[in-house]
């Protein structure tokens, strides 16, 4: 091609006129004459200004390449157009682009620069394409820029953009493989990401970069057991395969015991005690029946980590994608205990039904499995019976395992079966058939004469195919044990005046020779029939006569002597010379002359050696020894880049390499950032890991501390010295929604009619409830108060305890006040909870300044008990401190309905700041309902949700009754789509409709997320430009100390503090600087855009306030909130 | 993992080529068009093929190879398997997948190869992703195309893939809620001679049309679930679900789509709705045969049998086939020796019966084996392992959503051997 199109430059000025490329057929020759011309015009229309005329050119320049037609000549012209706006071009530009850049390598460096600017784009889709792009374009001397692009991507917030980075790393390393040392540290980085999106895509680099490096996996093994489930299905293929590996390499062979007793099953009581949780039940009891069985056996203890493996892929047998299925097989036939096999075999008879190609490949892999396990498909005998509709290649692999399968209970069906494909009309079928009879008898002995006697019949088939399978198949047979079958051999010495095809009646011939002893008299007569028939035999079967005539001249010479003289003769004038040869070669070593040499002597060793009975085996006999499911099994050869299965270790390696300790590798605030985005996740995406028993052991498999600090909420962040206050409040709020979360399921359990589910998180589950089962409602709320009453008590709790700790008095007795002041009355209580929560945040707000002075020295004069206990709150850490603040600043109550409006009915709402746990992607609102009417109100409903595009709404749940002067509460969730467009509803009663609509300010549009300075700057720098907008203003009088600025921007928006400079933490007394910059990071809510402020300090009030957000219109609103927030 | 993909039609025209990686010449074909032409059917391609420096795996669908390029070792079914998905998205997008639809949207088509692998490794094949991408035809879009001259990309990009419901676009609209699911059984079954149950069992597929606004968690669930043996689901299931309660929970994808496999096993009686009495017997004298074949109903559950059709593959030999009908007609195709016999409606009171001679080829020995009937039919409103859709429950959006559940029974591989 490209030959052709240069030809064409040079002929230049062909005057046909170019003819659009478009549904024009390769073939034709056309193309010769108009191509010039025709890329003359499509460069034009790359040219002009009009984007349609880009796009036209484009697609069609797109649909050559498709086509495999060269379009390299149009380079520069389309490289041109890389920076174009449209996102159209844009894409097919791309894709020429990463076809082409290859060829034409300078001409692509022209593009780079366009892609390093994509890089730092603040939208992380275009970030990703970006990457994609560039790293795609094989040109070496972009090695160094695209290992920069690469690290810088693994870190980047967005898992979507550190999933290309992923992608990306095998791709530098096929370009250049030098890199592979700094690409398995970036590997090892990803490897540590806790996002699903992420796993499979970076366990696929590891497997094409370092396999070999084995030890970075152990750390993340655990969490990559617990993702699995969740994880893209392609990525699962990879995860398993290369756990599989893994397995083999750590832990022993649960099979061990195999030996000793014929039940070899893993499993041990210890295991089982330690972290087993609920939703095991089945397997336990299962597992606890055999136990007393194994008491005696030599103790073999499964490893946990082990048994997780087995646990976690088990439910992946029901995916739709066979490949994951055969995945999940394939690391059960290796991985697990004997007794456990047996369950991949249903899933993969159920791949019988899928596509042609998927059940070759998935009866390539049955049939090796059923000679080391025969029994674990036995059941399914029926389903691999063969229709006349299969193709001939799933006949024969289905015939293998039929074959496999056979034993003496079943081998009659078998062969009934066999009886009935010999019939079939697929010829070659037919042969495999014979072969597959002959290997059932030679392993079952009850049925060979059965399937002698079946074969000899087959000897009469008119097909020449069938005959020379059967007589060979007969041949092998009779072989194992020739004295018993002189019948046979004697049927088959008369089935020579019937046999015409060559081949069997050569076998047969061979067949008396070989055991003429055992048939005397029958052995001289056949051959002089064949004597006497010689001159028109086949080649083949003249051979053969030659050779019964040596072997019968040896054994019986008085009677055969003339016969075998009158044969050799024959022979010595026949025409074919291999036939002369022969009869000349066998003359001068059985027929003793004077002359015949040594070797006459040993003729009789030489045609009589006992000749060894041909083994009857499956092809796919030893075939296990390469990983099933494998290119490499498949083509029973080894395959480029295929990975060795390794054996079993001897002895187990350490399995605590595999244990994570979180403090050493991870700060305490990572691991905030990163649970609260479980929680995000496990709170949307229940699937598969619902309980919270499952994702229990996720934490713990994470960070055993973790799990510590989740469950006791007060000592945990004791513990991390570091952990901020906010972080451990909402820690703890969170450990008590799990709390809650398990008490609700306990409760449950015990009111089984209340099936629920048990994953969804508590409000929605009672949302659902109250929509199912109205008439349940007063129990749920029952049920509801109560456990709420207990975590209450919890809490209340757990904050006396601390401000015991503190030994502030004044804190315990607003404390203690707050806690008493709880009103009895049932609706109140649910909101009174939150305020009360607030409230003991703001106690501690009003509590704040006192550390801090601590590190003044002013603070001196405070009593060192108190700093050390306070240090023991974790206090101690001035900077971190006032951030505690921040969620908890008074909440602005908005009017949604006016009371007299409303007729009666007010209702207020705010932004509760707390995550709503239904969809992360929304606005929590809780509204305040209050009857101040004199009549009930009944139905309290919404209705009519009128939203701009791509808002949505999470309603709240219906409040049946709100009697006269009562406060009802409840919460709604809006995804503002990061704009403060208002949502507009009615509001319905049993009787009235109002129309509202709430209208969110730009802080609340956003959630608090925790960095360092060092991220901060690092974020703050990739958004610079137009996401940066910058105001001077002066402070108001009131709010020039760090604590108020503080409260007033957190008021203002969502935000939480960034903890500055860590050097200040190693000498806490070092005054605090004169002008202190403050730094506030959070994320929008619905698009996750980081948002990020920061407030300098001057003289004399002056300050600037900086807001960065790739979000434009969200900064400028932002600064604008801020700016008010501040002066005023 | 997968190097390059060629589509090849049935004459063996490369008529597009995708590479992710370095391009590789479309010579490397040469090595499967030798296996084709081996190979006399194109079902018995070998799926996997070996050259000296490539492997070949290659599907066969829609008259169409779909024929990847691998240099490494991988999982063999993974590239099955996602070839499929190409050949899906490909019928999901255009209606149908075959090489006339192929060419006409041969930019879409390499995009969308584009978006779905990257390097080698699949990247986005959810359907629901991909059409926010690129999306998909429709005849007043294509009329706009041409007036306006943009194309099927998406002007905005997707956040499908960032949400953590990736089956599932944001924001989805309709005016009219529904929800739709076809309950499809098809029975297996290998009867021999005699009439007899070789073997029978009944696989299930549950079909579903879901248009619903919002972010809708549905809950199906069944009056006698433990009928299944062996399930498979979408990705959507909660299999946790499944496992305690026996119900389907899930959110659904947005339009068509598979919610789930099913199998009944063989332990459970399966109920053969109809009977076959058949005689095919060649004489050794003279060139002929006879054929006589009678369809009564058996276990239909007082439904009507529709569809049915009885496909005869004849051996070599039969030349020809002078047959009478007493109901629906029969074709005898002379190069591919396949007898056709369109029976449509069964009427237990007249049944149908198809009888006549065969003349066979003179001078050839007398066919000894006789072919095998492959039976279709279909049986509507009633799903014959007695499977019944009990109720569907919908959580998380307020609307009432229309909802409606159908029932088909069909022949699967349903084969009388004779």
């Amino acid at each position: 091609m490209s030959a052709s199109s240069a030809f064409n430059d040079e002929k230049g000025g062909s005057s046909s006129v170019g003819e659009p490329e478009y549904g024009h057929d390769p073939a034709s020759g056309g193309i010769f004459s108009s191509d010039y011309k025709r890329h003359d015009d499509l460069k034009e229309m790359l040219d002009s200004n009009k984007d349609s005329l880009k796009l036209e050119a484009m697609k069609r320049i797109v649909a050559m390449i498709a086509r495999g037609k060269n379009a390299s000549d149009l380079f520069p012209a389309v490289v041109k157009n890389v920076a174009c706006k449209n996102i159209e071009v844009k894409k097919l530009v791309y894709v020429y682009l990463v076809r082409y850049a290859e060829e034409q390598q300078d001409l692509a460096l022209l593009s780079i620069s366009t892609f390093q600017r994509g890089l730092k784009d603040p939208n992380q889709l275009i970030r990703a394409s970006a990457l994609r792009v560039l790293s795609s374009i094989r040109v070496t001397i972009i090695v160094p820029i695209m290992m920069l692009a690469i690290k810088e991507a693994a870190s980047d917030m967005s898992p979507y953009v550190r999933k290309t980075a992923a992608h990306a790393i095998p791709k530098l390393y096929s370009l250049d493989p030098e890199q592979k040392d700094q690409l398995i540290e970036v590997i090892e980085k990803l490897l540590a990401d806790k996002t699903t999106l992420v796993a499979g895509s970076v366990v696929m680099a590891f497997e094409e970069v370092c396999p070999e490096r084995i030890d970075l996996i152990h750390k993340n093994y655990r969490k990559l057991c617990n993702l699995l489930i969740d994880v893209e299905e392609w990525g699962q293929v990879v995860i398993i395969n290369m756990l599989t590996r893994y397995a083999r390499t750590q832990f022993l062979n649960p099979n061990i015991n195999e030996s000793l007793l014929e039940e070899g099953s893993g499993g041990d009581k210890t295991f089982y005690g330690s972290d087993e949780d609920e939703d095991e039940d089945e397997e336990e009891k299962e597992k606890n029946a055999e136990a007393p069985a194994m008491a005696k056996r030599k103790p073999y203890v499964m490893d946990p980590d082990h048994r997780l493996l087995l646990r976690n892929t088990k439910p992946l047998l029901q995916s739709r994608n066979a490949a994951v299925v055969m995945a999940v097989a394939q690391l059960y036939f290796h991985l697990a205990p004997k007794a456990e096999v047996g369950v991949i075999a249903k899933a993969l008879v159920r791949l019988l039904r899928s596509h042609s190609e998927v059940q070759y490949v998935v009866l390539q892999n049955v049939a090796t499995m059923t000679i080391k396990r025969r029994g674990m498909f036995e059941p399914y005998l029926k389903s691999f019976y063969i229709r006349s509709t299969d193709p001939t290649q799933i006949k024969v692999l289905k015939l293998e395992v039929l074959t496999n399968l056979a034993n003496e209970t079943n081998i009659s069906t078998i062969l009934r079966e066999f009886q009935t494909y010999i019939k079939s009309m697929d010829k070659d079928f037919v042969a495999a058939t014979i072969q597959a009879i002959g290997r059932c008898a030679t392993n079952i002995g009850e049925v060979r004469d059965t399937c002698l006697n079946g074969l000899v019949q087959l000897l009469s088939n008119r097909d020449e195919l069938v005959v020379a399978e059967s007589v060979v198949v007969i041949k092998k047979l009779l072989q194992m044990q020739p004295e018993k079958h002189s019948d046979i051999i004697k049927h088959m010495a008369k089935l020579t005046d019937n046999i015409q095809v060559p081949m069997a009646r050569a076998s047969i011939l061979w067949l008396i020779g070989e055991y003429c002893e055992h048939v005397p008299k029958i052995a001289p007569d056949v051959l002089r029939k064949m004597a006497k028939s010689f001159t028109n035999e086949e080649d083949i079967v003249k051979l053969q006569i030659i050779n019964l005539a040596a072997k019968l001249y040896l054994t019986n010479s008085k009677q055969t002597k003339l016969l075998t003289q009158y044969v050799l003769n024959l022979a010595k004038y026949d025409q074919n010379y291999d036939i002369r040869d022969r009869a000349r070669f066998i003359r001068q070593l059985i027929v003793p002359t004077e002359k015949s040499g040594a070797l006459s002597k040993y003729a009789k060793k030489l045609f009589l050696a006992l000749k060894p009975a041909p083994v009857l085996e499956s092809p796919f006999k030893d075939r296990d020894h390469f990983q099933l499911g494998s290119l490499s099994h498949l083509l029973n050869a080894k395959a480029g880049g295929y990975q060795e299965l390794p054996d079993w270790p001897e002895a187990a390696p350490d399995p605590s390499v595999r244990n994570v300790e979180v403090k050493d590798s991870v700060p305490e605030w990572t691991k905030c950032s990163s649970r609260e985005k479980r929680k995000e996740k496990k709170v949307e995406k229940p699937f598969y890991s619902d309980s919270e028993g499952e994702s229990g052991p996720t934490e713990s498999a994470d960070s055993e501390s973790d799990s510590a600090s989740g469950s006791e909420s007060g000592s945990g962040s004791e513990e991390s010295g570091s952990g901020s206050e906010s972080v451990e409040s909402e820690e703890g709020s969170e450990s008590e929604e799990e709390e809650e979360d398990e008490e609700e399921k306990n409760k449950k359990k015990k009111k089984k009619e209340l099936k629920k589910p048990v994953q969804e998180s508590e409000s929605e589950q009672s949302s659902e409830e109250e929509e199912r089962k109205p008439e349940r409602k007063s129990k749920q709320r029952k049920s509801d108060s109560e456990s709420e009453s207990d975590e209450e008590e919890s809490e209340s709790e757990s904050s006396q305890s601390e401000s015991e700790d503190s030994e502030s008095e004044a804190e315990i007795k607003k404390k203690k006040k707050a806690a008493e002041s709880k009103p009895p009355t049932k609706p109140v209580k649910k909101e009174n909870k939150k305020e009360k929560k607030e409230m003991s945040l703001l106690d501690l707000d009003d509590f704040e300044p006192a550390p801090s002075p601590q590190v003044t020295p002013v603070n001196t004069f405070l009593s060192n008990s108190l700093v050390t206990d306070l240090e023991g709150l974790s206090l101690s850490d001035t900077v971190l401190s006032p951030a505690t603040i921040a969620p908890s600043s008074a909440l602005k109550n908005y009017e949604l309905l006016h009371r007299i409006t409303g007729e009666g009915l007010s209702v207020e709402y705010c932004f509760s700041r707390q995550p709503f746990s239904p969809d992360a992607n929304m606005v929590a609102v809780q509204m305040q309902f209050t009857n101040n009417a004199t009549s009930d109100t009944k139905n309290l409903h919404m209705e009519d949700v009128k939203l701009q595009s791509g808002m949505r709404v999470k309603e709240f749940p219906e409040i049946e009754l709100l009697p006269a002067g009562e406060t009802a509460a409840a919460v709604m969730g809006i995804d503002f789509c990061d704009s403060t467009q208002a949502a507009n509803f009615q509001l319905c009663t049993h009787t009235k409709k109002f129309f509202v609509s709430i209208q969110p300010p730009v802080g609340e549009l956003m959630r608090p997320i925790f960095l360092t300075e060092n991220e901060f700057k690092k974020e703050q720098g990739q958004l610079m430009g137009m996401n940066e907008i910058t105001e001077k203003l002066t402070l108001d009088a009131k709010c020039r100390n760090e604590h108020a600025i503080v409260q007033r921007v957190t008021t203002a928006a969502n935000l939480s503090r960034v903890p500055c400079g860590s050097d200040k933490e190693c000498s806490p007394p070092v005054p605090p600087p004169d002008h202190p910059i403050h730094r506030f990071a959070g994320r929008t809510v619905t698009s996750s855009s980081l948002v990020l402020v920061t407030v300098a300090t001057k003289e004399e009030g002056a300050a600037q306030l900086t807001v960065n957000c790739e979000k434009m219109l969200i900064g400028t609103m932002l600064v604008k909130d801020i700016l008010l927030a501040l002066t005023q | 993992m997968i190097h390059s993909l060629f589509l090849i039609n049935h004459s063996g025209d490369i008529f597009l080529e995708k590479h992710w990686k370095s391009v590789i010449s479309r010579s490397v074909c040469d090595y499967f068009f030798e296996a084709r032409e081996k190979a006399v059917d194109p079902e018995n391609v070998p799926p996997v093929l070996q050259t000296p420096h490539h492997y070949l795996i290659s599907i066969y669908r829609g008259k169409l190879f779909f024929l990847s390029v691998i240099q490494t070792e991988v999982a063999p079914l993974f590239v099955i398997e996602f070839l499929h998905r190409v050949a899906d998205t490909i019928q999901d997008y255009f209606g149908e997948c075959s090489e006339g639809i192929i060419k006409d949207n041969i930019v879409t088509v390499y995009e969308l190869l584009e978006e779905m692998l990257d390097n080698g490794f699949p990247l986005a094949t959810e359907s629901n992703v991909l059409k926010e991408m690129i999306r998909p035809p429709t005849i007043l879009r294509s009329v706009v195309n041409t007036l306006t001259g943009s194309s099927n990309v998406g002007d905005t990009l997707p956040t499908g893939q960032l949400s953590n419901v990736p089956w599932r676009r944001a924001g989805v609209k309709y005016t009219n809620n529904e929800a739709y699911f076809d309950v499809i059984e098809e029975i297996d079954a290998i009867l021999d001679k005699s009439g007899t149950t070789v073997f029978a069992e009944i696989q299930g597929v549950i079909e579903a049309c879901v248009r619903l606004t919002g972010m809708p968690d549905l809950t199906l669930s069944f009056m006698n679930p433990r009928l299944l043996d062996d399930v498979s689901f979408h990705p959507c299931v909660r299999f946790k679900r499944w496992e305690s309660e026996r119900v389907l929970s899930f959110i659904p994808p947005d339009g068509n789509f598979t919610l789930m496999n099913y199998h009944v096993s063989s332990q459970n009686l399966v109920a053969i709705p109809v009977y076959v009495k058949q005689s095919i017997s060649f004489f050794e004298t003279g060139p002929c045969g006879r054929l006589d074949i009678t369809i009564g109903p058996k276990q239909t559950m007082g439904k009507t049998v529709e569809n049915m059709m009885v496909t005869i593959h004849m051996p070599k030999a039969v030349l020809n086939a002078n047959l009478t009908a007493t109901q629906g007609t029969y074709t005898y195709d002379l190069t591919t020796k396949v007898l056709v016999w369109d029976i449509g409606k069964l009427n237990p009171q007249k049944l149908p019966n198809l009888r006549g001679s065969l003349s066979t080829q003179v001078g050839v020995p007398k066919p000894e084996d006789n072919p095998s009937l492959n039976i279709d039919l279909k049986i509507q409103q009633l799903a014959i392992s007695g499977l019944k859709v009990s109720r569907l429950d919908m959580y998380g959006e307020k609307y009432k959503p229309f909802k409606g559940v159908k029932y088909l029974t069909k022949a699967g591989k349903f084969q009388v051997r004779t």
